[in-house]
């Protein structure tokens, strides 16, 4: 048997960590991993985050980011044990024959520097081909991954493509030195669901044309069913199970791999709208300051009590602003907004109190919705003696039946937002949410920066707490997954207008207009071929027309 | 039009008020000042006829919005009065002083601009390691010297010891550049001491805070040395906080050279400004004043401009 292009043995990776007041710590990320892989093929690597797959990722160059070491293991690749290199190799194999593509192509490109400059830099620096060389290259790898202009997009500066062209051309970066591995670190994660699935299809047929073999990154295995041969779970820095992409999907092994496989088991029966909603938005048009164009256009929806109303679109679309715009941070230039009966003031400043008690919201970053000086307790009662006057120990006793409710119980009264998870943050921000006992949440993005399975526990969290407290939501989110698992009814935005709106049941069901349906086909199915099929069917419908 | 141009028409009209607004300050400031200009021209023995003469004949009778017209008028015209000591006209006997001013700060900073770049540069490839603490703490040092002290220093050790530049820097035109350059060595060294760490200091944080970016990481990953790295892909997007500070240094070595003028005879604007200020020559401090004022504007000004220019958002729109 030949030796494999890339040959991992008992990878460990640790790093030092500095818990404020105490003697700095070695933590350990990745414990022992083992695998192998085969020229020309792809690996996925999928986890949670805190998993370590970044972190394996960038072990295949030899890198550890930040304070990471990696402490011990073999990493072959080519042949030879790459942990022994000096850094002088090193560099002759970073950007030759291991390349990187990150996250956010937007923060990876040099604003200061045109896109061609820096897809051809590593090609020309290892000498791998001569300026111009490279440049043909790369037009060709522009066009290969389905840019505009492929001639000319170099010339420009990052800023002046979108996000996922800036994706695609970071792909083009990776690839122009003509590398034997490509490390691929969530490259889809920051797109959105309609450029994610173009993207992708990008990427996997580059990957083909070249017969490069690659490493590719994600929490979502949906996408990673896509491209991959083999995938490997790894979870906490250990790897839970190893196989085909057939045999992972399909017929997972190991418990944990089936909770992924089979994440988003809520079911949630949608409930009739009732005659008097609880929120109802008008005619409502809106536009920021300074500029010439609406954001919102001529919005009209209602949320009903006890219900939910998922706004879904796709960033850009307006639906932050519309939580903006009911909460009275925009105030708009037309419409009107009614909130249990009464007609509310445009501008936050002029709203009574009750009106600001009654509504209130959950952000996407629990992190920055909080302040980190203070104590869970501190964060909880605010709310309580601000609406309610509530003090000593009737205030201490109401945080602790909130504390409850939102399931985290005894001992996180006295905690800093910094010693608890990213779920449990979260949970704290729901429980000052619900302290107010407001009749409505408006919740934007409350679970995207969430792993798939704490996300789960926030949605079944939220409609647990729904039929107790009986508040209505209004769910912004970018997720459908979400959407089908909580909502009662739903609005499909798109550029600032909402092109479909109506029970959950009705606007998920066809026939679709042009825009929902283009959504909806666009979210990966955790099924094999499933990226084809759907290009496939969009090539025919295209030319059908 | 070019939204850039937009900025900078901007900007140089706001300087253009700034300006406008400082020779208010100035004029208010020094008529504010306590003592009689006639008094002190005639000297205490002055009968009071010919005091009041004096102050008609100065215009010090005027109001004191007509008297700062007719001040500005005359600035705008490139006249700036005549000094009340020795009658001279003040633009001719400035002019001469301000080349030589300009003459000193150039060449402080034609040698610690680079060098206080080239010095940040090192301290961030060598990063908490020695050369790093050597830099900060060399530089470190100077900067919390008192200028005159170092100079003093300067002068014993250069001069008087080693024999190597002369102790006094005075200088005239009948000189040849290396002679004069030969003369002003040592406030030159004294100058360039004095605003190294300020610039060097800021350069090293502009620059560790862009080497924060994902993008560095990416040029890491191309294999690229650090070195490359700093000067290619870090340096181009530090430009704008370090060009501020090394332009508030410039302003510094024009407005601030007063004490090195001072210690080494120089016959630059400060040492003029000083004599003029004890002997109260009200229009020459004026005049000082609003010159320092331009320089300051202008140079700050410039980087704003710079700054403006350095950012790709602003010189390439979408």
């Amino acid at each position: 048997m030949t030796e494999p292009l890339l040959k991992v043995r008992g990878l460990k990776i640790g790093a030092t960590a500095y818990p404020p007041g105490e003697k700095p710590v070695a933590i350990k990320i990745v414990h022992g991993v083992d695998f192998d892989l085969e020229a020309g093929k792809v690996l996925g690597l999928i986890g949670e985050s805190g998993a370590g797959k970044s972190t394996i990722g960038l072990a295949a160059m030899a890198y550890g980011r930040g304070g990471v070491e990696i402490t011990g293991g073999e990493v072959w690749v080519n042949g030879r044990d790459i942990l022994k290199e000096n850094l002088r190799n090193l560099r002759r194999l970073r950007g030759a024959e291991v390349t990187y593509v990150s996250q956010s192509a937007a923060a990876s490109f040099n604003p200061a520097k045109k896109i061609m400059e820096q897809v051809t830099e590593a090609a020309i620096f290892q000498n791998k081909f001569t300026k111009a060389e490279a440049e043909a290259r790369a037009v060709d790898l522009f066009r290969k991954l389905g840019l505009p202009n492929p001639e000319t997009i170099g010339n420009r500066y990052p800023h002046q493509v979108s996000g996922g062209q800036l994706q695609r051309c970071m792909t083009a970066l990776a690839l122009c030195p003509e590398p034997d591995l490509v490390v691929f670190d969530e490259p889809t994660t920051a797109l959105d669901v309609t450029t994610q699935i173009d993207v992708l299809a990008a990427i996997k047929e580059a990957i083909a044309a070249t017969g490069v073999a690659a490493l590719y990154i994600t929490h979502d295995l949906a996408v990673v069913a896509q491209v991959s041969d083999h995938i490997m779970v790894l979870q906490q820095g250990d790897m839970v199970e190893y196989g085909t992409v057939d045999q992972i999907i399909n017929n997972p092994q190991e418990e944990y791999t089936q909770a992924l496989v089979s994440v988003r088991s809520i079911r949630h029966e949608e409930k009739t709208p009732s005659d008097n909603p609880v929120l109802r938005v008008e005619n409502v048009t809106a536009r920021y300051k300074g500029t010439n164009f609406d954001v919102l256009k001529n919005i009209n929806v209602d949320i009903h009590p006890g219900q939910t109303l998922a706004v879904v679109g796709e960033s850009g679309s307006g639906k932050s602003t519309l939580a903006r715009v009911i909460t009275g941070l925009l105030p708009p230039s037309d419409g009107q907004i009614t909130f249990d009966g009464r007609t509310l003031n445009p501008e936050l400043a002029t709203r009574p109190i009750e009106d600001l008690r009654e509504m209130q919201m959950i952000y996407q970053m629990a992190d920055t919705a909080m302040n980190p000086r203070q104590t869970v307790g501190t964060i909880i009662g605010r709310p309580l003696e601000f609406y309610f006057g509530l003090k000593g120990k009737a205030k201490q006793q109401r945080i602790q039946e909130l504390l409850d409710e939102i399931e985290l119980g005894q001992g996180f009264q006295d905690r800093y937002p910094a010693e608890l998870s990213g779920g449990q943050k979260q949970r704290v921000c729901i429980a000052r949410a619900l302290a107010a006992k407001p009749k409505l949440i408006i919740c934007d993005e409350v679970t995207s920066a969430l792993d798939p399975l704490v996300a789960d526990g926030i949605l079944k969290l939220l409609l647990n707490l729904q039929k107790i407290e009986d508040v209505a939501y209004l769910f912004i989110t970018h997720d459908l997954a979400t959407v089908r698992a909580i909502a009662d009814s739903i609005a499909v935005m798109y550029q600032g207008k909402v092109v479909r709106y109506g029970p959950k049941s009705e606007v998920l069901s066809p026939p679709f207009d042009a825009y929902t349906d283009l959504l909806l086909s666009s979210v990966p199915e955790m099924k094999i071929g499933w990226l084809e099929e759907t290009i496939e069917n969009r090539r025919m419908e295209s030319a059908g027309n | 039009m070019h939204p850039i141009l937009k900025l900078i028409a901007q900007r140089l009209a706001l300087g253009l008020l700034l300006l406008f607004a400082a020779s208010i300050l100035i004029f208010v400031g020094t008529s504010i000042l306590p003592g009689d200009v006639a008094q002190s021209i005639l000297g205490q023995s002055a009968t009071p006829e010919a005091l009041a003469n004096m102050r008609r004949e100065l215009g010090l009778n005027d109001p004191a919005i007509t008297r700062y017209f007719s001040w500005l008028g005359g600035v705008l015209q490139g006249d700036l009065g005549t000094a009340l000591t020795n009658g001279r006209d003040i633009a001719e006997s400035l002019g001469g002083r301000l080349k030589n001013t300009l003459f000193l700060a150039f060449w402080a900073a034609a040698i610690s601009v680079p060098l206080a770049i080239f010095l940040g540069l090192l301290a961030v490839r060598y990063k908490d390691r020695w050369p790093d603490k050597l830099i900060s703490a060399v530089t470190l040092t100077t900067i919390s010297i008192p200028e005159f002290m170092i100079g003093y220093v300067l002068v014993y050790w250069v001069a008087i010891k080693w024999r190597m530049f002369p102790s006094v820097s005075i200088i005239n035109d009948s000189m040849t550049l290396g002679a004069k350059l030969n003369a002003i060595a040592i406030p030159v060294m004294v100058l360039t001491l004095v605003v190294l760490a300020h610039m060097m200091r800021m350069t090293r944080a502009a620059i560790l805070n862009v080497m924060q970016s994902a993008y560095i990481e990416t040029a890491e990953l191309k294999g690229l040395g650090m070195l490359k790295i700093i000067r290619t892909h870090a340096f181009p997007n530090a430009i704008a906080p370090i060009v501020n500070v090394v332009m508030l240094n410039l302003a510094y070595l024009v407005v601030g050279v007063v004490v090195v003028e001072v210690v080494f005879a120089y016959p630059g604007m400060g040492q003029y400004l000083v004599d003029h200020v004890s002997k109260r020559d009200v229009p020459v401090v004026q005049a000082c004043g609003l010159i320092f004022a331009a320089v300051y504007i202008g140079l700050n000004l410039i980087a704003d401009i710079v700054s403006i220019l350095a950012n790709p958002r602003l010189r390439h729109p979408k």
